[in-house]
């Protein structure tokens, strides 16, 4: 029986009709699909934090309700998928438990600290880009519901990539410090951003079942070349250079090839052990934990409400 | 999360059209659901108007029994204009 209608699923896969939440699947396509989304909305929301440090010191107030309206974009990414989990019969505050616990993972990017203004440009070009190419991917996600959610992200991050741009841009035609604050933040930032991808297609455990499952459409390396391609000449028309010796164009593969990744600080940072890990954490539960009070008021006050309208109903009758 | 029920949003994106199913999202009360749906879904001129419904006030037809629910309509090819012929001098019709 099972296997019957796994194979049913299988070919609707294959004939790409997409899944929606009633429609029967297998329990492991479910459980896949719950961890990769609420991981998904929690480096939404985990990456509103190097952000948000920058809000308060924005060097002008354009560049300030840019970096506003980026930031509550963040909270609403992480809201569209959270509620894609939950369609999948997750609980919101499961998952919340899971990030505050640290049994579910965000993106690595995210325990690396903006430490210059400069890194608000990077974050937008290289971390939101590189977000992008996987989005990108992902609105063709065989589940509907997170495919609708990725539609919506992909129209919104452009923006959030353009800002970043610019804001480099600007660095790069001012002075030479600023130049310098842009390079400096370049080299910082491009390893992790390569990094995002995850590890190369051969030490990808998950990948294999989601390729055939068409949750995922491209391989980690496949979308790693395609960042590489694309923002190499980005560099270019800033002026700014890419830390990475080996990068050369190879004619033949119609590619840019580029250094090998340091692995052992990729599985470091996922570990737990990067530089602001435990940080972004804390962060997180003195959030959750502080806005108790306003989500038990707005319950005592829609309670409150609702009493009062049944009494005055009450009156009339 | 518990106590905040989950509400179905549905908006208008302009007067003309009908509303249209955007996606969900938790709320103390239905106030609280629209200004949530304001800021979730609407902050670049997505609508005009917006519905909200708590989840547990949509029944769903079951997707396993979808054949038979639609199979009477899959046998009527009549209901088309295409099942009539008529020669090419009428046009358009």
């Amino acid at each position: 029986m099972i296997e019957k209608l796994e194979q049913q699923f299988q070919a609707k896969i294959d004939a790409e009709v997409k899944i929606e939440p009633k429609d029967w699947m297998p329990e492991k396509y479910r459980k896949t699909l719950i961890r990769q989304i609420s991981q998904h909305a929690h480096s939404e929301v985990v990456g509103m934090l190097p952000e948000g440090n920058w809000i308060t010191r924005a060097p002008s107030l354009r560049r300030k309700i840019a970096l506003v309206a980026k930031v509550q974009d963040e909270a609403g990414h992480g809201l569209y998928l959270y509620s894609a989990a939950e369609t999948l019969g997750a609980e919101r505050d499961d998952l919340l438990d899971q990030l505050h616990t640290g049994k579910a993972k965000y993106s690595s990017i995210f325990n690396y600290p903006a430490t210059t203004w400069a890194d608000m440009g990077a974050i937008g070009w290289l971390v939101d880009g590189a977000a992008i190419m996987n989005q990108v991917m992902l609105t063709r996600a065989s589940y509907g519901p997170y495919a609708r959610a990725m539609v919506r992200i992909c129209k919104e991050e452009s923006f959030h990539q353009r800002q970043g741009y610019e804001i480099l841009l600007t660095l790069c035609r001012g002075t030479e410090i600023q130049k310098q604050m842009a390079q400096d933040s370049l080299n910082r930032w491009w390893w992790p951003s390569l990094m995002m991808f995850g590890p190369n297609d051969a030490e990808s455990t998950h990948s294999a079942q989601s390729m055939a499952w068409k949750i995922k459409r491209k391989s980690n390396d496949e979308l790693r070349q395609a960042f590489v391609d694309a923002t190499v000449p980005q560099a270019k028309i800033l002026g700014i250079t890419i830390p990475d010796p080996d990068l050369k164009w190879n004619e033949e593969r119609g590619h840019y090839d580029f250094g090998e990744i340091d692995w052992a600080e990729f599985w470091n940072v996922v570990k737990g052990n990067g530089p602001c890990n435990r940080q972004r954490i804390e962060d997180r539960k003195k959030a959750y934990e502080k806005g108790a009070w306003v989500r038990d008021a707005a319950v005592a006050y829609a309670e409150k409400r609702e009493q009062r309208k049944a009494a005055s109903k009450a009156k009339v009758a | 999360m518990k106590n905040w029920p989950l509400w179905e949003i549905f908006v208008r994106s302009k007067a003309g059209l009908s509303h249209k199913h955007f996606g969900s999202l938790h709320a103390a009360d239905e106030a609280m659901a629209i200004e949530n749906a304001r800021d979730v879904y609407c902050r670049r001129n997505e609508g005009v108007s917006i519905w909200v419904v708590k989840s547990e006030h949509i029944t769903a037809s079951d997707p396993a029994d979808a054949d038979p629910l639609f199979e009477p309509a899959k046998d009527k090819v009549y209901r088309h204009p295409t099942f009539y012929v008529l020669p090419d001098e009428v046009g358009h019709m």
